[in-house]
């Protein structure tokens, strides 16, 4: 093979791992592993508001994932009631957000305590269970929601170990848990900023079965972590 | 007919070039030397925000100081060479006469070489004894700074993905943000919740690897207010490059009203940092080992 020919299938095979690496990146600093969900806005004399229902369930199932048995954060598409495994969110900026989160999953407690104070929404209080809550006991922790440039944070309590009717997996019609089995339930609102891609993610080790429940469903897009996408 | 090709250096050449070189090369030092040390030196970081950045300021001094002659002398060889025994035109390549077996050349290069190396060597850890230079040094460090029996103790806890600090002195106040009172030394305990990372607050002149069940003490003495950068400067996974945050030197009377605001803020949770863990309490402990036992779900 002449020379000139090999240096061609260099270039052209260095181009090619180049354009694969530049395209992973991409995509995994801004949509990896879930598309993004359009929250509906609705205007409130002009300001944006946005309401935001998500869950976290133990594991996902085999419906919404190939991963059953992983930890997901849910989405519900506020159009058809039917809940999602998307974590990229499309949200307004300067925009109210009223966010509820139903968490089926157990208590697993926070290493850091300080999560347990929940900071950077309005008030600076979270309500569980409809209650005003400024902290929540750290060993009850079941997760955390946090997207640290907005400097907001929360713990989210876990269902009791000894509830009865647990969620097994989000295997429901509607595609999350449903909300007759045991849950916990946490309400508070925040405003969104400037415009750009916030990531948040989940503070607390919950992928069981991997090292240090560190691994898998805590490490990809589209389970415990995710973006707001705050567009203008 | 044309004419026969000359070589580019004669044999009967009677110039001394290794003179020539020679003598560029150290007028050209004495020129370039105290200048690089000058002026650019300083310019590398992390300057001089705390004694052990100034230290390291320093050391990029002589650092650079030392490496300025040698690099004069590559450049002076490379662009002697090229202007005297380029191949002008009309000229046959010729190689000059090979030099073999000369004791003198190899026995000074041996001696320069040894001399340079032992002498970074004996530089570099008297200068890391002075006071560990901000590196972490493990749970018993040995290069301890003056009044380090003092140091005022912050926890240093990475996690995926970002820093925790706890302040043993404030009541275990725990906080995302680090702040550090002024003309104080501090020892920092890094450790890690999790996978390996990197505490790298370069302004400080601080790095401290970060694992899981270590205490990686770093010392460090800070000097007037300022603001600094944290970073992991370990590649720990999906959000890496999101593990950074800001920190402050601040004076006295400022840090005391941080810490008090911090306190109110964490007021709440408080009743649970007194606790011990065997009674319910947050942990709190030197070192942390991952426990994928501990979650049921």
């Amino acid at each position: 093979m002449r020379v000139g020919v090999k240096l061609l299938l260099v270039a052209v095979a260095v181009t090619a791992a180049g354009a694969v690496i530049g395209f992973y990146v991409s995509n995994l600093t801004t949509l990896a592993g879930s598309r993004s969900y359009s929250v509906p806005v609705q205007n409130a004399n002009g300001h944006p508001v946005v309401k935001l229902e998500i869950q976290t369930v133990a594991a996902v199932g085999p419906t919404l994932s190939p991963n059953p048995d992983w930890v997901s954060y849910l989405v519900k598409d506020q159009s058809t009631g039917h809940w999602k495994r998307e974590t990229v969110w499309d949200l307004p900026a300067h925009a109210t957000v009223h966010v509820t989160i139903y968490n089926f999953d157990g208590a697993s407690g926070l290493r850091n305590p300080y999560l347990a104070r929940p900071q950077g929404m309005v008030g600076n209080r979270i309500r569980v269970d409809g209650k005003p809550t400024e902290a929540i006991d750290p060993n009850d922790a079941s997760h955390t929601f946090a997207v640290p440039a907005l400097g907001l944070v929360l713990a989210i309590p876990g269902v009791a170990d000894e509830a009865k009717n647990q969620c097994e997996y989000a295997d429901a019609p509607i595609g999350g848990c449903a909300m007759s089995t045991a849950h916990r339930t946490i309400k508070f609102t925040f405003h969104t900023t400037t415009p750009g891609h916030y990531r948040w993610q989940c503070f607390v080790p919950c992928a069981a079965g991997w090292v240090y429940g560190f691994g898998g469903p805590m490490q990809t897009i589209g389970y415990m972590d995710g973006f707001l996408n705050v567009k203008a | 007919m044309a004419s026969e090709p000359s070589a580019a250096t004669s044999p009967s050449d009677s110039t001394n070039h290794g003179l020539r070189v020679v003598v560029v090369w150290l007028v050209l030092s004495a020129i370039a030397t105290p200048l690089v040390a000058i002026y650019v030196g300083p310019l590398i970081p992390p300057g001089n925000a705390t004694v052990q950045g100034q230290g390291q300021t320093f050391d990029n001094q002589v650092m650079t100081a030392f490496v300025t002659p040698i690099l004069c002398l590559l450049a002076v060889f490379f662009a002697y060479g090229l202007i005297q025994f380029h191949v002008r035109r009309n000229e046959a390549i010729l190689d000059g006469p090979p030099i073999r077996n000369d004791s003198q050349i190899q026995l000074l290069w041996i001696v320069i070489t040894t001399v340079m190396v032992l002498f970074l060597a004996g530089f570099g850890t008297y200068e890391l004894l002075q006071d560990g230079s901000g590196g972490g040094q493990g749970p018993n460090p040995i290069a301890l700074p003056a009044h380090h029996q003092d140091a005022f103790q912050v926890q240093v806890i990475a996690q995926q993905w970002q820093f925790t600090y706890r302040y043993p002195s404030l009541g275990g106040l725990e906080s995302n943000q680090l702040y550090l009172p002024a003309n104080t030394t501090v020892a920092l305990h890094v450790t890690s919740l999790d996978a390996i990372h990197s505490f790298w607050a370069y302004e400080l002149g601080v790095k401290a690897d970060a694992n899981p069940g270590v205490d990686n003490v770093a010392y460090v003495e800070t000097k007037g207010p300022t603001t600094f950068h944290v970073r992991c400067a370990e590649l720990c996974g999906l959000w890496h490059p999101y593990m950074f945050n800001n920190g402050r030197v601040v004076d006295s009377a400022q840090f005391q009203a941080w810490a008090s605001q911090q306190q109110r803020v964490y007021a709440s949770i408080k009743p649970f940092m007194n606790k011990p863990e065997s009674e319910g309490g947050a942990p709190y402990a030197k070192t942390y080992f991952p426990e994928p036992d501990r979650r049921a779900g």
